[in-house]
Parts: structure tokens; C-alpha cells; sequence
């Protein structure tokens, strides 16, 4: 283990794409008035993720944004146990009749103001399963979507991408869910 | 103790049934196969129902030979074989609710895919119209002084699919586990009624994200062998190589996760990466991370280029570098062995009992791969071993993954040696009538069945898909049993069953 360990020391990370260069963003801070600075700080998102009916190709990819080369945590996005601590919904799947429900206590159980993400095709409109007895269809017939994430699955840098232009939307005010359940 | 050869001999034979023969059976070669199943003769593969009638495929472990017996259900009803086999008994379930039909003497005759949700009761059978304001599950009764039952999902914790978890637990220890499933449940049977071959494909794609390639093999070879053709050589060599890129990147994840959840991320993180270094190279090759749609009835969707070649080169000498220093790794930390040996104990004799696939059953002593019995193509010209070890652990399935990692990182090799020319598919006609055909194949987590009945447009008549989760999830049951609430996301993580294979 050591060497491992000792070796994880002296190679360059495998993360890719790094984020904004960070004199400018620290420049920007200093001169910034106290709004947006703290906007700039309190740049961070909890996300819950639900599969509400996934054939789990997309919890795949989802589970990629945490390894070594997208290491989503650096933007400030994590994930985390239970709705109430989330400000995402991450949903999954062309809703299943039977997980209905369950997607709607999720979304009640999370505090305000809040964002609902459909990831996927089936999350869009059903996908391939749309039209079947045990489908709703799209999240967004269910739950206020906020952002859909199309692909099947979507790839990581796709996950990535959608993610963070949320992160800057909330980070300048925009909430279409603002009301606490 | 009776051969399978001669109960389907017996029968009335069905022409056009493929490669296996098939035939029709009455109650009491129906129940004599249900006995023979019972003693350990024979293994139940798959127990499926459509409108009027049932269909059991079974290997007779004595001679290797597959058969698929049916029995027509005039009054709706036809004789348990979970009475006599438990590993039936959800199957039988599952038809009730799809189909109505009836198993008479079914020892749990709840319901099980059906949670009231639907609006119509029995969607593949005779339809009629039902509430869908939910209906109330009787979990079964605990009794006992100082028992406590922690209720756990549909929704959990982690990125994972959904499905419920009932805990009895008599303080730290789980005294008894009830699995309630059926929360992703799409109807994809019922979509493949009336799907033509490419649709039927893809919906046999998303039966299960994490084996897209596995049942595109099964989907492509049922309708193959319902059809009577082959795909050429060069595309069952790529299928193969997706099918093994595919057993890479899972098992990685798996041995990643399974130490993450012992609280050992070290192991995670750079098995993650070995994952990820498979998807990319997958990408590169077939455009798709997954490799998802690149499987077609009749051959594949494209050829391997030499870049794609050179990338999986590149990838079998990054894995040959990284991969002995994890297990090493994985070997000589004590305190996650501490927290791997011994728990979730699966015996064999229950495994053999369920017929479990993949690493859940060879880590319990049970010799059984498809890519080597029954066998196909093109495994039948590759040098490979399968790993089997009997202690039936959360280490033991470990082990089998490392070792299977290990075999199919040599199996690539071979392909990429050895890889026949010629064209990636083959023409697919509609048989101009009615054709069925039957497959299983090695996916990561064990053998999936996909039977197909082609009408004579090409067109879907009815596909049944099993994925090796049906024979694995009761057996989470019992190996759960007496251990601690915390180890359970450990064996939980070692079976990794899918929830969507076995909702459908």
C-alpha cells in the first residue's frame, strides 16, 4: 500500500479539464462587491440522485463524475444520502408507475429552493419505454424539471457540462423551484 | 432420475424451435420435471408464461442437455413448481401478474411485479382494468422477543437502483432480510410484442445498462438461432470483444465498490480508474462507452479500426501494469480483509440449488459458465479457465472477479491476435413463419436466457428475457442471515444484482 500511496505522491493527477484559472477568479473576488463574492464562495451543490425506473446506464455514468479524471467534488457538486440535505434532484429513468410515488416524496422531502435535472433520454420523454402500461413517461410529467441531460446515457463530460451551467445559474440567482416543502 | 432427453421425447415436439428442442408436456410430465428439479437432477434456467400457457427451460446437469418443456393452461392454472422448487416461486409470482395465470399450490402467491400501480391488472394476458392508487404488501410475519425491523428504500442511499429492503434484526445481527422488488419495471416484454427485430434489440440493450453487450448477444443469438443463420465469424470475434471489455469494466467497478463500502476508497479510487481506462478505449472502438446498440441480429454495427485496435493494446498493457500491485493490495490489508473473510456466507449446496450465475455461484463451488457450457461462438476457439472457489464469502466473489479479470484480459488478447476477416453482418430476412429460438449467454454477472417467438413478418411475437438476477437475489436472503446490519452494503455490493434485469 505504501508504494501506492507513495506513487500517487509523485505522479500528476489524472483529473482533466481544470476549472477556471485561479488568479483571475481570486482578482475578481477582491474587487467584487460582498453579493458576488459570495456568490463566487458559496458556489456548491448537493445532489441527491433517483433512479425512478433507469435500466442503471445512466447511474453508471453518474458514478464516472467521481473518479480521478472528472472528480466532480472540485466544482463544488456532491452527492449526498438523503433529499434533505440536497439542492438537486438528479432523476433517472422514464418514470416507472411503480416508483412514482417515491420520486414524489423525494422531491417534497427536499428543502427549497431546489432544482430538478432529468438525465437521460427515458428521463426526457420515456425513451424507448414510452407508451408502456408501467410508464409515466418523462420526469418532467411528474416533477418540475429545471434542466434535462439527453444522451443514453449521457457521458460523464456531458454530466459535467450540464451540471455546471446550473452551478453558474444558481450561482446568479436563478431558481425555478424556490418554494421549501 | 430421469434424462431431459427423453421427458421432451415424450412430448409433443414443436418444429422450429432452435438450437434446443422444445416440447409440449402434460401436468404430469410438467410435475415429474418439477421433482426432478426438486432433487437436484436437473437446474431450473428459466420459467416464463405468455397468454395461454408456461414454458420452463432447464439443463439436465447429468448430460448437459437444454430443453425447454410448455404446458398449455386451458383454465388459467397450471401446477406450481415452486411448491416442490423455491427457485420458482417468484417466477410464478411474475406470471400471475403479467398473465393471470394461475400456479396451483404456490407456496407465497403474493403479488410481486405488480404493486397496483398500473391501472390494469394482468398487461401481457387478458387485460382489465384495476385501481392504481397502490395496494398494500403483506411483508412475511417476525416474531420474537427484542426484534426490530429497519425498513430500508425504495429510495437509498447511494447511486444505486431502487428496490426495498425489510430488516428483522435482533440488535446488530439481521435475523431475517425480505426483499420487495419490481420498482423499475418498464413492461419491456410487453414492448417487444409487435417490435421488429432493431427495436427488439434495443429494448434488450436496456434491460440492464451494465450488460447492454451481454443481452445483445443473447437478443441477436435467440433471433439467430429462431432464424436459422449465423453472423459471420469476424462479428461473434467483436462480439466477443465488446462482451469482455464489458466483464472488465464491471468488475472492476465491483472490486472497487465492494472495498469502498468496506470504507477502504484507496482501492476504489484506482479501480475506478481502470474502469474508466476501459470505457474510453471501448469508445474509441465502437463509439459508445458502453458499447450499447452495437449489437446486432445478423453480426455488429461497425467494424474495429486500427485505432481502435491500437487503444485496446494500449489498454491491456495499462491494466497488465496496474492491476497486480491492487491485488497485492487487496491481499495484504488486513483490516478489509477483516471485514471480507467469512461474511455473507452463500453455501453451495444453495447455490446449486438456484442454479446462481456468475461469481455468485462459482464463488460457492458451482462449475458452471455458458461460454463454456453450453458454449458458443466464438469461445469454443478460445483458451480461457473459470474460476471457481467453494468458501462462498464476500472474498470469494472477490476473488472470482480478480481471477476473471485476469482470463479476460488473456481472451482479448487472443481476439486481437487472431481476429478472423470477413464482413461484420449478415442479411436478416423474415422467415415467412413462425420461428422460435433460445439463447444463453455469459454476461458479467452470470448467464442470461432470451427466448424469442418470430412471427412470420420478422415481427416479435413474444420475448422473454431472464436475467441471472432472478436466481440470485433470494440467495442475498440467506446469506445476509446473522450477520450484521452494517456488513449488508458489503454482500449487497458482492452479489450486485440488478434491480432493472430482474423488474424488466
Amino acid at each position: 500500500m505504501r508504494k501506492l500511496l507513495l506513487e500517487g505522491l509523485i505522479r500528476s493527477p489524472l483529473t482533466e479539464g481544470p476549472p477556471q484559472p485561479a488568479d483571475a477568479a481570486l482578482a475578481e473576488l477582491a474587487a467584487a462587491v460582498e453579493r458576488k463574492a459570495r456568490h463566487r464562495l458559496g458556489r456548491s451543490l448537493s445532489i441527491r440522485q433517483v433512479d425512478a425506473g433507469s435500466c442503471n446506464g445512466c447511474e453508471l455514468e453518474i458514478h464516472a463524475l467521481n473518479n480521478a479524471f472528472y472528480d466532480l467534488e472540485r466544482f463544488g457538486l456532491r452527492f449526498v444520502a438523503s433529499p434533505r440535505h440536497a439542492d438537486v434532484l438528479l432523476v433517472t429513468g422514464p418514470v416507472t408507475k411503480n416508483m412514482r410515488e417515491a420520486l414524489e416524496r423525494t422531491y417534497n422531502a427536499t428543502p427549497g429552493p431546489k432544482w430538478v435535472v432529468a438525465v437521460g433520454d427515458c428521463a426526457f420523454n420515456g425513451g424507448l419505454f414510452a407508451g408502456s402500461y408501467a410508464v409515466e413517461g418523462g420526469v418532467s410529467s411528474v416533477l418540475p424539471v429545471d434542466l434535462h441531460i439527453c444522451g443514453c446515457p449521457p457521458s460523464p463530460t456531458e454530466l459535467l457540462k450540464g451540471l455546471l451551467a446550473l452551478l453558474e445559474d444558481a450561482s446568479t440567482g436563478g431558481s425555478v423551484a424556490g418554494s421549501g416543502a | 432420475m430421469s434424462e431431459l432427453k427423453s421427458l421432451i421425447r415424450e412430448g409433443r415436439p414443436v418444429e422450429q424451435h432452435r438450437p434446443w428442442a422444445r416440447a409440449i408436456v402434460d401436468d404430469a410430465a410438467w410435475n415429474s420435471a418439477a421433482v426432478e428439479l426438486a432433487d437436484g437432477h436437473w437446474t431450473l434456467l428459466g420459467l416464463w408464461g405468455e397468454a395461454d400457457g408456461v414454458h420452463m427451460a432447464l439443463l439436465d446437469n447429468g448430460s448437459g442437455d437444454i430443453g425447454v418443456v410448455s404446458l398449455e393452461c386451458r383454465e388459467r392454472r397450471y401446477p406450481s413448481v415452486g411448491q416442490h422448487h423455491a427457485p420458482a416461486i417468484r417466477l410464478e409470482r411474475a406470471i400471475q401478474d403479467l398473465f393471470g395465470l394461475e400456479a396451483n399450490g404456490l407456496p407465497d402467491a403474493r403479488p410481486w411485479l405488480d404493486h397496483g400501480r398500473w391501472g390494469v391488472r394482468h398487461p401481457l394476458g387478458t387485460r382489465t382494468a384495476a385501481p392504481a392508487s397502490g395496494a398494500r404488501y403483506e411483508f412475511l410475519p417476525t416474531e420474537g422477543e427484542g426484534l426490530h425491523q429497519i425498513p430500508v428504500g425504495p429510495v437509498h442511499a447511494g447511486i444505486i437502483e431502487p428496490g426495498h429492503f425489510r430488516f428483522t434484526a435482533n440488535g446488530e445481527t439481521v435475523v431475517r432480510l425480505e426483499e420487495r422488488l419490481g420498482y423499475v419495471h418498464k413492461g419491456i416484454e410487453g414492448l417487444m410484442a409487435g417490435a421488429d427485430l432493431d427495436r427488439g434489440a434495443k429494448l434488450a440493450g436496456r434491460t440492464s445498462g451494465d450488460c447492454t453487450v451481454a443481452y445483445g448477444v443473447a437478443f441477436a443469438r435467440a433471433a439467430e438461432a429462431a432464424l436459422d443463420i449465423e453472423a459471420p465469424p469476424h462479428a461473434q470475434w467483436l462480439r466477443a470483444l465488446m462482451a469482455e471489455l464489458e466483464r472488465l469494466a464491471n468488475h472492476f467497478g465491483d472490486i472497487g465498490a465492494i472495498c469502498n463500502d468496506a470504507s477502504f476508497s484507496l482501492m476504489h479510487a484506482h479501480c475506478g480508474v481502470l474502469r474508466e481506462l476501459v470505457l474510453r478505449a471501448a469508445d474509441t472502438c465502437f463509439g459508445h462507452r458502453l458499447m450499447r446498440d452495437c449489437i446486432l441480429p445478423g453480426g455488429v454495427d461497425r467494424d474495429l479500426s486500427p485505432e481502435g485496435m491500437a487503444a485496446i493494446r494500449v489498454l491491456i498493457g495499462e491494466v497488465r501494469r496496474r492491476f497486480p500491485a491492487l491485488i497485492e493490495l487487496y491481499d495484504n490489508t488486513a483490516s478489509l480483509q477483516d471485514r471480507t473473510v467469512t461474511t455473507g456466507l452463500l453455501k453451495p449446496a444453495l447455490a446449486r440449488q438456484f442454479g446462481a450465475g456468475g461469481y455468485v455461484g462459482r464463488a460457492s463451488g458451482r462449475n458452471f459458465d455458458a461460454r463454456r457450457s453450453p458454449g458458443y461462438a466464438p469461445y469454443d476457439q478460445l483458451h480461457f479457465e473459470v474460476p471457481v472457489l467453494a468458501h462462498g464469502d464476500v472474498n470469494a466473489r472477490v476473488w472470482i472477479r480478480i481471477r476473471e479479470v485476469e482470463q479476460s484480459l488473456a481472451i482479448v488478447e487472443q481476439i486481437l491476435e487472431r481476429l478472423p476477416e470477413g464482413p461484420v453482418r449478415v442479411a436478416v430476412n423474415a422467415p415467412g413463419a413462425t420461428r422460435e429460438g433460445l439463447a444463453l449467454v455469459e454476461g458479467f454477472r452470470g448467464d442470461i436466457l432470451v427466448w424469442l417467438r418470430l412471427g412470420g413478418d420478422g415481427r416479435i411475437d413474444r420475448c422473454h428475457l431472464r436475467d441471472p438476477s432472478w436466481f440470485q437475489w433470494p440467495l442475498l436472503e440467506a446469506a445476509i442471515e446473522g450477520n450484521i446490519v452494517a456488513d449488508f452494503p458489503l454482500c449487497n455490493k458482492s452479489f450486485n444484482c440488478s434491480y432493472s434485469g430482474h423488474d424488466l
